[in-house]
């Protein structure tokens, strides 16, 4: 239960960092935050009461197969180094724009206001 | 029971997060952060999921954490108004 | 203005967040297919099976095009992260590393360059695998360059590694197909579950794929590191 708080609870803070925030770094700070809180919850889904990590150690283990769901696992495992080649992205698109503009405030960039 | 002790380092990285929006020294705030997914890698193993715990502890918090201080050396440090 | 508009929109969404996580119960059973994966992990006669890490059962055979698509997708991005920085000046240091660092690098890198090893090539039988193997080695990396300012890593032994590593996944893939009619086919066997040598085509994978990431970060770290 409290697995479901901390990945809902970190998921809310990061959108509100985004939405309040003006400075690009820090919204791409938020934008992880969003990311591990998801990642949180679906690793929660998996989970099963008094169950050990799905890795078949001791005999026991295997005949009697008392372990968490593997699937969530692996879709976090790829979703991991999926979230860092996006921030990585964002971030050397963050260092272009602050080449072209010399500021990382978004408020700034009044252009494409009317 | 396991979640009782739990309950102050969630309270700690609900902090940290927080904290994120106030500080105005953009380095501070990727520290800050780095903190905050070390401590998702503790709620990640006691969810009984190894492997991803130790994806999360060297990807996001070396590699992530590097990229961003990479970046703030390329532009500024301070954050303006 | 902006705060009160901002909270809420959160409010709004935490409430959903909270209706819909209510409703989706906390440590119940496995799912169907996670029952298939782990009936299977254990069974002689499946081809799938062999590795003591279901996980990586999963990622790697199962799921094995994907991970395919996921190197793909961490090249490009390494790639793009080098185009957008190339040209661009760095701040200057203020000060050199301390003498503790400088000795402390010469000591323990050979140790972080055998954690990485270790746990890409043990990745079917304990936690870790490919990729957090390739991170481990390109943050040794990054501790020489943090250590020595005038260091030059060697680029092109890294575009060499990454690339012949590259292809050495996708013809691993095409024996697969060739020999078992299915891309990624586990061609060599389960093996005895539980030794180095074991779990078929899932070690050579992994050290691909551990390769191949280690090679390709250490090349972002240089291209971050340095001036161009």
């Amino acid at each position: 239960m409290i697995y479901y708080i901390a990945g809902g609870g970190l998921f809310l803070i990061g959108l509100y960092i985004l939405l309040v925030n003006r400075n690009l770094i820090k919204m791409i700070i938020g934008l992880g935050f969003m990311e591990t809180g998801v990642n949180i919850i679906i690793i929660a889904f998996g989970y099963v009461k008094g169950k050990t990590a799905p890795i078949l150690s001791t005999k026991e283990l295997i005949n009697n197969r008392q372990v968490v769901d593997p699937l969530p696992q692996a879709l976090v495992l790829t979703a991991i180094v999926i979230g860092v080649a996006v921030t990585a992205l964002a971030l050397s698109m963050v260092v272009s724009y602050y080449k072209k503009r010399g500021s990382l405030n978004l408020s700034k960039n009044k252009e494409l206001k009317w | 029971m396991i979640d009782y002790i739990l309950i102050p380092l969630v309270l700690v990285m609900f902090a940290s997060a927080i904290s994120v929006i106030f500080i105005k020294d953009l380095i501070v705030a990727v520290i800050v952060t780095a903190v905050v997914d070390l401590i998702t890698v503790v709620l990640f193993f006691f969810l009984q999921a190894p492997d991803v715990a130790i994806t999360q502890a060297s990807i996001v918090v070396g590699l992530t954490t590097f990229i961003f201080v990479v970046a703030i050396m390329r532009t500024t440090r301070k954050e303006e108004e | 203005m902006r705060h009160i508009f901002a909270l809420i929109v959160v409010g709004t969404l935490g409430l959903g967040l909270f209706y819909t996580l209510s409703h989706i119960p906390f440590g119940k059973g496995l799912s169907e297919v996670s029952k298939y994966y782990v009936e299977n992990a254990i069974d002689k006669n499946d081809p799938h099976a062999g590795a003591t890490n279901i996980v990586t059962d999963i990622v790697v055979l199962y799921r094995g095009f994907d991970t395919l698509g996921e190197v793909t997708v961490l090249f490009l991005a390494a790639t793009g992260l080098s185009v957008f920085f190339f040209g661009l000046k760095k701040k200057e240091y203020t000060c050199e590393p301390s003498l503790i660092v400088k000795r402390g690098t010469g000591i323990i890198f050979p140790f972080i360059l055998l954690l990485g090893v270790y746990i890409f090539v043990h990745g079917h039988l304990t936690p870790g695998g490919g990729f957090p193997g390739g991170v481990i080695i390109a943050t040794g990396v990054l501790l020489i360059y943090l250590c020595c300012r005038d260091y030059k890593a060697p680029h092109s032994l890294f575009k060499v590694i990454e690339g012949s590593m590259g292809t050495l996944f996708v013809i691993v893939g095409l024996i697969g197909l060739i020999v078992g009619g299915s891309f990624l086919f586990n061609f060599l066997g389960a093996g005895k579950t539980g030794e180095l040598v074991s779990a078929g085509i899932i070690p050579i994978l992994y050290i691909v794929i551990g390769l191949k990431v280690g090679a390709e970060l250490s090349g972002l770290v240089k291209d971050t590191m340095e001036d161009v």
